[in-house]
C-alpha cells in the first residue's frame, strides 16, 4: 500500500520522536516499504552539527542506525533552511514530493491553544499534502 | 539599484530554503570542544518553550529592566550624566571613532583585492541563500534606509547652510560654526560642493566599511570556522576557548545592549517622524496616541514578519521597500533638476573623493564642531549599530565569496548613497538656490522631506509614499533586529522557539512606548552611541580576526 514513508528528524531531540520511530519501524516492514529520513538544518552552526555537510553525515548514520533495527532500505534527505523555524512546514511539505514519499509519520504534540498563533508542524504538513499523513502523539503505546 | 553587481562569476541565485545544497567544499573549521547550546536552559513554562543563553539573556533583560526604570523614575538626575558621557565621549574621543572607522574602510577596500577576496564564505563550493535582488535589499533595507529618509534632504541642506556661513570664531578663538572643514564663505559652488561631499561622507565607505568588517568577521567565523552565530565567536583568535566563560558573555550582552537601544530609538524617532508625516499630509494629530498606535502597528507588522521568517518575511518586505524607495528616488530625479542631479553624481563623488583624506582625518582638526559634533557622532551612531547589522548581514551572507561580499555591502550601498543623496540634496538646494523657496530650510527636521516633496508636482503621491517608507523601514529593522537579540541570547541558535522571537519584538515595541511617552528617548540615544566606544574596540578585534581567520581559508575555485 505504501512505498516510500516519509520520516521528519531532529536529531537534537531524537528521545522525543522515539514512539513514532517504533511505529515507522512496523510500517516500514509491514509494508515493505523504503524509508526516508528527513533532517532541516540551519545553515548556521547549531548544536547537532557545525556545518550542512556535518549534519548530513549524521543524518546518514542515524539512517543506517535504523535500517540495522527495522532492515528496511532506508535515504536521506537534507534540507538546509536560513531560518528554519519558520521555512520547516513550508520546507517539509515541499520536500514529501522531492523524495516521492506516499506517506509521512510524525510526531506532534497534543493540540493546544497556542496553536492559534503557532499551529503545530504536523498539522500545518497534513493540510497540505496529498500524502497520507501519520500523527504520532507524544507517549503513544504507553 | 538591485541589480548584480560586478562579479568574476556570476551564478544564478538559489532559491534559498528549499532543495538539498551542493557540497559544501573545503573550509577550515576551528578545533574546539563547544557544543553550541550547551549552555543553554531549555524549559517549557506554561506550554511555551524556550531554549535560552541563561546569563546572556538574563544579564541582559535585567540590566535593561534597571535601565529603562532608572531612566523614568529618575530623568532629572539621569540626564544630565547621559548628556556629560556623550559630549565627553565625541569630545575627547572623536579622534578614535575617526581612526578607527577609517581602519575599517581601508581593510575593507584592500581586501577586496587580495587573494582573500576569493574565500568563500560557508566552505569553498557553498550555494548563496539569496538571489542577488533579496539579498542586497536585505543588506540596503537593514543598514540604513530610515536615516536616507530622515536626513536625504535635511543633511545637505544643513552643511550648505553652514559652509555658506564660513568660519566664525569665539572669543576663546575656538570655531563657534559648524561648517565642514574651512567651510565656503560666500562661494555657493564650494559650498554646494562642500555639503555635498561632507553627506556623502557620512553616508558612503564609512558606514559600510563598519557594518563590512562585522558582518565578514561574523560570517567567516560562522559559516567557515564552525563557530556560534555570536559577536564573541570573532575574539576566539585572541581569546581562544576563553570566549565560552565571562569574557565572552560580556561582548554578547553588549550587543545586546547595542541593538536594542539602537532598535528602539529608531523606532521611537522614526514613529515621531512617521506621526509628523501623517499631521501634515491627513491633519492626524501627532499626539501621544498616534505615537502609541503607531509603534504598536509597527510591531505588529514586524511580529508578522519574524513569524514567517527571513525567507518570506524579511526579505519580501526589504524588497517591497526597495522597489518603493526606487520610485521615489526616480521620481525626485524625473521632476527635479534632472540635469543637474545628473551631472552632480559625478561631480558630487569627485568632490567626495577630493574632500576624503580632509574630512577623515582624525587629528589636528579645525572644525571641532563639525568633525566632533557629526562625523564622531555619526561614527559611534554607526558602530552601535553594527552589531545587529552586521550580524544580520552576515546570516544571509552565506555562499558569496569575500570579494563579492565587499563589493556588495561597500562599495555598492556606497555608490547608492551618493545617487540618493545628490537627488534628494540638490533637489532641495536647488529650490533653496535657484528658486528662492526657503520653507525647506525652515521646516522641522522631520518634516522637511515633506515639504520638499510638496514644492513637486503628485505632493499627495510622493509624501504618503514617504510616510510609507519611513514605516516599512522600521519594521524591516524590527524585525531583523529581533532575530539578530534572539539569536544572540540562544548563545547563537538561530533555530530557537518562536515564542522568544515573539518576545523580543515586543520588547521592543514597548520600551519604544515607555520610554517615548516617559521622556526617556534622549537617554537611550545617548546609550546606544555610548555602546559605540566599546565596540569601536570589538570592530578593530574585528578586522585582526578577519585576516587572521582568512589566511587560514582556501581560495574558491
Amino acid at each position: 500500500m505504501f512505498k516510500k514513508i516519509m520520516v521528519p528528524v531532529d536529531l537534537a531531540h531524537i528521545e522525543l520522536i522515539e514512539p513514532s520511530l517504533q511505529a515507522v519501524a512496523d510500517l516500514a516492514r509491514h509494508y515493505d516499504a523504503e524509508v526516508c529520513y528527513v533532517g532541516v538544518t540551519a545553515n548556521t552552526p547549531g548544536s547537532v552539527a557545525r556545518t550542512p555537510q556535518e549534519y548530513t553525515q549524521k543524518l546518514e548514520a542515524f539512517a543506517q542506525e535504523r535500517h540495522r533495527i527495522h532492515g528496511q532500505p532506508v535515504s536521506t534527505h537534507t534540507i538546509v533552511s536560513p531560518d528554519p523555524i519558520a521555512d520547516l512546514d513550508d520546507d517539509l511539505i515541499e520536500a514529501i514530493d522531492e523524495v516521492g514519499a506516499d506517506l509521512v509519520v510524525m510526531p506532534t504534540h497534543p493540540p493546544k491553544h497556542l496553536d492559534v498563533i503557532m499551529p503545530s508542524h504536523g498539522g500545518k504538513v497534513a493540510t497540505h499534502t496529498k500524502a497520507s499523513v501519520f500523527l504520532v502523539r507524544p507517549g503513544a503505546g504507553k | 539599484m538591485a541589480q548584480d553587481p560586478q562579479d568574476e562569476k556570476p551564478q544564478e541565485p538559489t532559491a534559498g530554503s528549499e532543495g538539498i545544497p551542493a557540497p559544501e567544499g573545503a573550509a577550515n573549521l576551528i578545533d574546539t570542544d563547544y557544543v553550541i547550546g550547551q549552555d543553554n536552559i531549555t524549559a517549557s513554562p506554561l506550554g511555551v518553550n524556550v531554549d535560552l543563553h541563561g546569563k546572556v539573556f538574563l544579564f541582559s533583560s535585567i540590566v535593561i529592566l534597571l535601565f529603562v526604570i532608572l531612566t523614568l523614575a529618575l530623568q532629572d538626575q539621569m540626564e544630565p550624566i547621559f548628556n556629560s558621557m556623550f559630549s565627553f565621549l565625541t569630545t575627547n574621543l572623536g579622534w578614535f571613532f575617526l581612526l578607527g572607522a577609517n581602519v575599517f574602510v581601508i581593510l575593507a577596500l584592500v581586501l577586496i583585492f587580495t587573494p582573500m577576496g576569493k574565500v568563500r564564505i560557508g566552505g569553498a563550493d557553498a550555494t548563496p541563500d539569496f538571489g542577488y535582488a533579496g539579498w542586497f535589499s536585505m543588506l540596503f533595507a537593514a543598514g540604513m534606509g530610515i536615516g536616507l529618509m530622515f536626513y536625504g534632504v535635511s543633511e545637505p541642506l544643513g552643511h550648505y547652510g553652514t559652509a555658506m556661513g564660513g568660519i566664525s570664531m569665539g572669543e576663546d578663538g575656538l570655531r563657534t560654526d559648524w561648517a565642514p572643514l574651512g567651510g565656503a564663505e560666500g562661494d555657493q559652488a564650494g559650498a554646494i560642493s562642500l555639503s555635498m561631499a561632507a553627506t556623502i561622507f557620512h553616508w558612503g565607505l564609512h558606514p559600510w566599511g563598519a557594518y563590512a568588517i562585522v558582518g565578514l568577521s561574523l560570517a567567516i567565523f560562522a559559516f567557515n570556522k564552525g563557530l556560534p552565530l555570536t559577536m564573541r565567536s570573532i575574539f576566539y583568535p585572541i581569546l581562544g576557548e576563553r570566549v565560552w566563560g565571562w569574557p565572552g558573555h560580556v561582548i554578547d550582552i553588549l550587543a545586546v545592549f547595542a541593538t536594542l537601544f539602537g532598535l528602539t530609538t529608531s523606532l521611537g524617532l522614526g514613529a515621531t517622524q512617521a506621526a509628523g508625516g501623517l499631521e501634515y499630509l491627513f491633519g492626524i494629530p501627532s499626539g501621544d496616541i498616534t505615537l502609541v498606535l503607531l509603534i504598536m502597528g509597527i510591531t505588529l507588522v514586524a511580529l508578522g514578519s519574524i513569524l514567517l521568517g527571513v525567507d518570506k518575511g524579511v526579505q519580501r518586505l526589504s524588497q517591497i521597500n526597495m522597489v518603493l524607495a526606487a520610485l521615489l528616488l526616480l521620481f525626485v530625479i524625473l521632476v527635479g533638476p534632472t540635469l543637474m542631479i545628473a551631472t552632480g553624481v559625478v561631480e558630487n563623488l569627485i568632490g567626495y573623493v577630493t574632500h576624503l583624506p580632509a574630512l577623515s582625518m582624525p587629528f589636528g582638526r579645525e572644525d571641532a564642531n563639525f568633525s566632533q559634533g557629526w562625523t564622531a557622532f555619526y561614527w559611534a551612531w554607526w558602530i552601535a549599530w553594527s552589531p545587529f547589522v552586521g550580524m544580520f548581514i552576515a546570516r544571509v551572507s552565506r555562499g558569496r565569496t569575500v570579494r563579492e561580499f565587499l563589493i556588495s555591502v561597500l562599495l555598492v550601498p556606497s555608490m547608492a548613497s551618493v545617487v540618493w543623496m545628490t537627488a534628494f540634496g540638490t533637489t532641495a538646494i536647488d529650490q533653496v538656490v535657484n528658486s528662492g523657496i526657503t520653507q525647506v530650510q525652515d521646516a522641522a527636521l522631520e518634516l522637511q522631506l515633506f515639504t520638499m516633496l510638496e514644492h513637486l508636482p503628485l505632493t499627495t503621491i510622493t509624501s504618503f509614499v514617504g510616510i510609507t517608507l519611513v514605516i516599512v523601514f522600521f519594521i524591516t529593522s524590527s524585525d531583523s533586529g529581533s532575530l539578530v537579540i534572539d539569536s544572540i541570547t540562544a548563545g547563537g541558535k538561530v533555530d530557537a522557539p518562536k515564542p522568544q522571537r515573539i518576545f523580543w519584538a515586543l520588547i521592543e515595541g514597548a520600551l519604544a512606548i515607555a520610554l517615548l511617552l516617559g521622556g526617556g528617548l534622549a537617554a537611550l540615544q545617548t546609550a546606544a552611541l555610548t555602546t559605540g566606544l566599546p565596540f569601536t574596540l570589538v570592530l578593530l578585534v574585528g578586522c585582526y580576526a578577519i585576516v587572521k581567520g582568512l589566511m587560514s581559508e582556501p581560495k574558491a575555485k
